[in-house]
């Protein structure tokens, strides 16, 4: 059982808004590892669609994603693609 | 088994399946559950999300051709249905709260969306709409039926819901309604005068039924007693399906006499006809007996829609009733809208006093060209019947003037056109503002019949809203008030020698009709199946003495006394009023 964890910094105008937050939560629904975004002290899971836009992470902000279960390192991998394609606009 | 008391308006007995229209979220039925009916719950959230998920999926294939990326943020609301925390919250709720699985998901839906308040970055707040939206969505689907499905009912029932609507009820599939019971309402609301043109009981003002009852309970409806009986137990079962043979039978009976003419033993005969809601109820008319159409309302041809109807489609539906109707008359009234009846294609906007407002002719008045396509279709249906136009509302001859000036311009143009039109169809007008019945003795000169509206007579001249169910008590027909602007009526009209029907529910109510033959009325205008009661009444009697009995009515204090004094003379002369049978 793996546990990876990353940070990273909103860079895209709009945020975590409608379909950024789409693209993340298919991404980490195809995994089986438990997927965690924390946003200061607020922690949600970030397979949950509404979970995610009720964080609210604008731009600027920092969020915490942890991976944990068997294919975390793989989990960690392809969102951290994911969301360097929403940063990238 | 729970009863239920609200008003009677709409007489028969009923029973079958609910279908429950309610507004939604706020509006979630709640009730508790067994532990064992849990999975029962659970099942049924699973299949109204899959519904929901099969919905959008449709709804998103549609939009990706046009407008792609539109189509995308139904990829969000895809995500929100199959959201798993939302599915955990919910069946928790169920279990920890044992309620009804609708109850559970609107408290979790409404948390999640007061969630979205919080959030100080408005774009990101909005997204809240995305929520509400498929919530909307999926409570539809797990309520199982949705407002707009009344068209689509798949079997009998009863609707009930806290009002309805004109909208709803026109979209309704009249085959599958069996009977209403609502929240709200009179006697005379949209609601009861709909279930009579329907010909199924009803019962309004019921205040509290929509949170009684959940869909698909048992329930009866009596009409005549103004009851409704949720989940009866077996015996008020059987003894309910034994009345409802009865009414068949009596009903049956009234059948014979409609080929019998409506005339009083002592040979005073008056006409009955009927009014009519949609046009597809033209089709049952020949088996009441009536004598014409005494009201055809087109308020059908405006709501429920997004466009105006055109001049061509109302003349086709007009055209249709008089070849029908033939030789009899059709009185067709122009557009009455506004009150309680609204058009998206007409854009009136809500009024602190609708009633008192922009509406019926002073609407067409100001809006000629509307006013103007109905007229000119009605003008060119008149070649093939006995059509005749009615103005609504008229409350002085300015406005009678006014809409007779349109009507010559739209004369003029069939002229011109080369449009053929019978020049000498009547045109007659409501009374049904006390305006217009303190001055027949003048509207009588300029027109060819009057139409006493009782509905709107009542309540603009004792001042009471006849949907506020705190003052229904007030709508009173038998006031002394409105009997002596009814008789002002019919003097001032056979003075200028015109005729007067009544085309308001006092003309379908058998303890009014000697009073009305008494005071002279020349036809009375009805929902269809209150046409034998009438006849069966009038031939039961002598115009002298109706005349006598109208003299005497007319010097009571109040509407008690005229209702006591008129049941204890029906009674002495065995005249029957089967309202309580």
């Amino acid at each position: 059982m793996g546990k990876i964890t990353k940070e990273f910094i909103i860079q895209n105008e709009l945020g975590f808004h409608a379909r950024p937050a789409a693209l993340f939560v298919k991404t980490a629904n195809s995994f089986q590892s438990k997927i965690l975004v924390k946003k200061g002290k607020e922690e949600v899971d970030g397979k949950s669609i509404i979970n995610l836009l009720t964080l609210a992470a604008a731009k600027g902000e920092k969020i915490t994603v942890t991976a944990k279960g068997k294919d975390a390192d793989a989990a960690i991998g392809d969102l951290k693609k994911i969301l360097s394609e929403i940063f990238k606009g | 088994m729970l009863k239920l008391e609200g008003i009677g308006v709409s007489s028969g007995i009923a029973m079958g399946k609910i279908f429950l229209l309610k507004d939604l979220i706020s509006s979630i039925p709640s009730y508790s559950i067994k532990k064992s009916q849990i999975p029962g719950e659970i099942k049924r959230l699973k299949k109204a999300l899959a519904k929901t998920e099969k919905e959008i999926k449709k709804i998103q294939g549609k939009v990706r051709g046009e407008f792609k990326k539109e189509a995308r943020i139904f990829d969000v609301h895809l995500l929100i249905v199959k959201d798993k925390r939302m599915f955990e919250k919910v069946v928790q709720r169920l279990k920890k709260k044992r309620v009804n699985v609708e109850s559970a998901f609107a408290f979790v839906a409404q948390e999640f969306i007061s969630g979205f308040a919080q959030i100080n970055v408005d774009y990101l707040r909005e997204r809240r709409i995305d929520i509400e939206d498929v919530a909307k969505r999926i409570l539809h689907n797990l309520l199982g039926l949705q407002r707009k499905s009344l068209s689509r009912l798949q079997e009998k029932r009863v609707i009930i819901a806290h009002n309805l609507s004109p909208s709803e009820t026109a979209s309704m599939s009249k085959d599958k309604v069996i009977a209403f019971a609502t929240d709200m309402g009179g006697k005379t609301s949209h609601t009861a005068i709909m279930a009579r043109a329907l010909e199924i009981p009803a019962v309004v003002g019921l205040k509290e039924i929509t949170s009684k009852v959940q869909n698909e309970d048992f329930i009866i409806i009596d009409g005549n007693r103004g009851l409704v009986i949720i989940n009866p137990d077996q015996e008020t079962l059987e003894s309910y399906k034994e009345k409802e043979e009865h009414l068949f039978v009596v009903k049956k009976d009234l059948s014979i006499l409609k080929d019998l003419p409506c005339q009083t033993k002592d040979g005073r005969r008056i006409k009955l006809r009927t009014n009519i809601e949609l046009p597809q109820e033209i089709d049952h008319l020949s088996s009441y007996g009536a004598e014409g159409i005494g009201l055809y309302r087109t308020e059908f041809f405006y709501l429920n829609r997004k466009d105006l109807p055109s001049e061509e489609e109302q003349y086709h539906f007009y055209r249709k009733a008089a070849e029908k109707v033939n030789p009899y008359p059709v009185i067709i009234r122009t557009l009455d809208i506004g009150g309680d009846k609204f058009a998206s294609s007409l854009q009136i906007s809500s009024e602190l006093n609708p009633f008192l407002g922009w509406r019926a002719i002073r609407f067409c008045l100001a809006r000629p060209d509307i006013f103007k396509a109905q007229l000119r279709a009605i003008l060119r249906a008149s070649p093939f019947g006995n059509l005749k136009i009615m103005y609504p509302m008229i409350s002085g001859i300015e406005e009678l003037r006014k809409a007779n000036n349109l009507l010559r311009e739209a004369k003029t143009e069939l002229k011109s056109e080369g449009k053929e039109f019978n020049d000498n169809l009547d045109i007659g007008m409501m009374i049904e503002t006390p305006s217009a019945a303190m001055t027949a003795d003048i509207l009588a000169k300029e027109a060819n019949f009057f139409s006493i509206g009782t509905n709107d007579l009542i309540q603009y001249s004792i001042a009471v809203d006849r949907v506020n169910e705190k003052t229904a008590y007030l709508y009173e027909p038998a006031h002394p008030a409105i009997l002596r602007l009814i008789r002002n009526t019919i003097k001032a009209s056979h003075q200028e020698k015109i005729w007067v029907e009544m085309c308001g529910e006092m003309a379908s109510e058998p303890s009014f009709a000697l009073l009305l033959l008494g005071l002279e009325i020349d036809a009375l205008s009805m929902t269809p199946f209150a046409i034998p009661r009438i006849k069966k009444l009038i031939r039961q009697v002598n115009f002298q003495e109706a005349k006598e009995f109208a003299k005497t009515v007319l010097s009571l204090e109040t509407g008690k006394e005229v209702m006591d004094y008129s049941n204890a003379f029906y009674q002495k002369k065995e005249l029957f009023d089967e309202k309580n049978g």
